[in-house]
């Protein structure tokens, strides 16, 4: 029962973004004014006071409904870190009663008068659902739903590309692994063709990487080696064990001897390329311990950035709900 | 309407130096706020008795009008030393309602808790709305409604007078 477009539901009467559901939609200027701001956030991490008043008095919800300590842990930084007040709920939800119960918990946490939430959920559209149903005047910020979008994952690694490469302009991204289950990996082909990389590539065995994705605006590889050449940013999906059940994959270690990323395999790609991995990193599964350790890996760099373009989504989503409503109180007044 | 840039420099130059004599101010902290600020800062540092290089200031999570005017699009770089027992000369281009020296103010003391504030300015609209002065004053301008003072640099570094 879907009324609104999540795209057209994030964005306030004056173009800005008063929630953070998706990247589907989102113009290059706002991904832009993200990093912009996240730079600016990223410098406040050298102080010995890392703190701005930024949302002073304003209560933050870290709504998880699936577990996830290092997304939850930056989270609650970034919203601390701009003075607010944070909760964490971690919510068990059966999948059958979903839309009744989700309802349910949106009425009790209303009377906790919050002013965010940050919501993950197992579900795809959980977080536009909860956009679409809960009190004006409340941001919504999805930290992952279902299989359909990871969108501050996705601009913290367009974050680490930037810092890395200084420009979008023609690279060649490489996406590697299990793409037909990752939300991070949909947000990411969403954000680097809006930025205006050169091209994008999906890397994987066919049973990981169905060809509708063509469709987003990517190259699909099922050879690695072809995959990988000439490519500036490799970015390693974490293989899911939990599917191995499926039949969708032989083995842990065949795929790592067709599509792990060692230094051999390195190689392929351009001599000062990027390894980057959104995390739990699999050793010798999807990345050898020598690469990841690497002097080409910026793995750790995706999670200091992640706390910086959390801080900028938080305060650009708190700023357009806060516009809207002084937009709406003067109209009403006049 | 004096708007010779280069003569009110100097004078704000030789008027911090006695100020500073007076005061005991020894080795300070010059602090421009972004961008006009800074400028200003970077004429008057050359004339003060100091070792510390320039720092600079960009209040822009600080400001008090988050809510009707959201976060600015362009936010430069605070570069500041610990400002523990310091003498800070905090220096802006443009006075107006104080509120730009409120929100430095606020940030200088998250860096640490300074022996003393003195404030330059460059231009003193005298149309302040929080009890603020400064303690150097290049020039007071008193400007009609339609018009504006804009400051350009930082080469060459000129100030207009707008008509809007």
């Amino acid at each position: 029962m879907v009324r609104s477009e999540p795209r057209a539901l994030q964005l306030n009467d004056q173009g800005q973004l008063k929630h953070f559901l998706t990247l589907d939609g989102l113009n290059k200027a706002i991904l832009t004014d993200i990093l912009d701001k996240a730079d600016s956030f990223l410098s406040m991490g050298e102080q010995s006071v890392k703190k701005v008043p930024l949302l002073r008095g304003k209560t933050v919800v870290n709504l998880f409904f699936e577990n996830s300590t290092r997304t939850r842990t930056t989270f609650e930084l970034a919203a601390k870190r701009l003075s607010a007040d944070v909760i964490n709920l971690n919510i068990e939800t059966s999948a059958t009663s979903k839309g009744e119960s989700l309802m349910d918990t949106l009425q009790n946490l209303e009377a906790m008068q919050s002013d965010m939430f940050i919501v993950r959920h197992c579900e795809s559209g959980a977080a536009h659902f909860i956009a679409e149903h809960c009190t004006p005047n409340v941001a919504v910020i999805n930290a992952g739903d279902g299989q359909h979008s990871h969108p501050t994952q996705a601009m913290l690694d367009m974050l680490t590309i930037r810092r890395s490469k200084g420009q979008f302009e023609g690279l060649k991204v490489a996406i590697v692994g299990d793409i037909l289950h990752s939300r991070v990996a949909r947000s990411q082909i969403h954000a680097l063709n809006t930025l205006g990389v050169d091209e994008v590539r999906l890397i994987g065995p066919k049973t990981l990487v169905p060809s509708f994705f063509k469709e987003m605006g990517a190259k699909v590889f099922y050879e690695l080696e072809q995959g990988l050449k000439d490519v500036d940013v490799i970015i390693m999906l974490r293989l899911q064990k939990e599917r191995m059940q499926g039949a969708l994959l032989p083995s842990e270690s065949e795929f790592y001897r067709l599509y792990g990323l060692t230094e051999s395999s390195l190689a392929w790609a351009k001599a000062d390329a990027i390894v980057m991995h959104p995390g739990p990193i699999n050793r010798g599964v999807e990345i050898s311990s020598e690469v990841a350790d690497g002097k080409h890996s910026v793995i750790l760099n995706q999670v200091t950035n992640g706390i910086a373009v959390r801080m900028a989504v938080l305060s650009i989503a708190m700023s357009g709900q806060l516009q809207n409503k002084e937009k709406n109180e003067t109209g009403a007044n006049t | 309407m004096n708007l010779d840039l280069e003569r009110t420099l100097e004078k704000m130059s030789q008027e911090l130096v006695a100020y500073c004599a007076h005061k005991n101010i020894e080795n300070p902290i010059v602090v421009g706020i972004h961008s006009g600020g800074v400028w200003v800062a970077e004429r008057l540092l050359a004339s003060v008795n100091t070792s510390e290089p320039l720092a600079t200031l960009d209040i822009s999570f600080y400001r008090d009008d988050f809510t009707r005017a959201g976060l600015h699009p362009k936010v430069k770089q605070t570069l500041l030393p610990s400002t523990e027992n310091r003498h800070i000369i905090l220096v802006d281009d443009v006075l107006m309602s104080g509120r730009t020296i409120r929100a430095a103010m606020n940030e200088i003391f998250d860096f640490g808790r300074p022996s003393s504030i003195s404030l330059a300015i460059l231009y003193d609209l005298d149309k302040s709305e929080l009890p603020i002065k400064a303690d150097i004053v290049g020039e007071v301008i008193h400007l009609d409604s339609k018009q504006k003072i804009k400051l350009s640099g930082p080469e060459p570094l000129a100030v207009s007078l707008i008509q809007t």
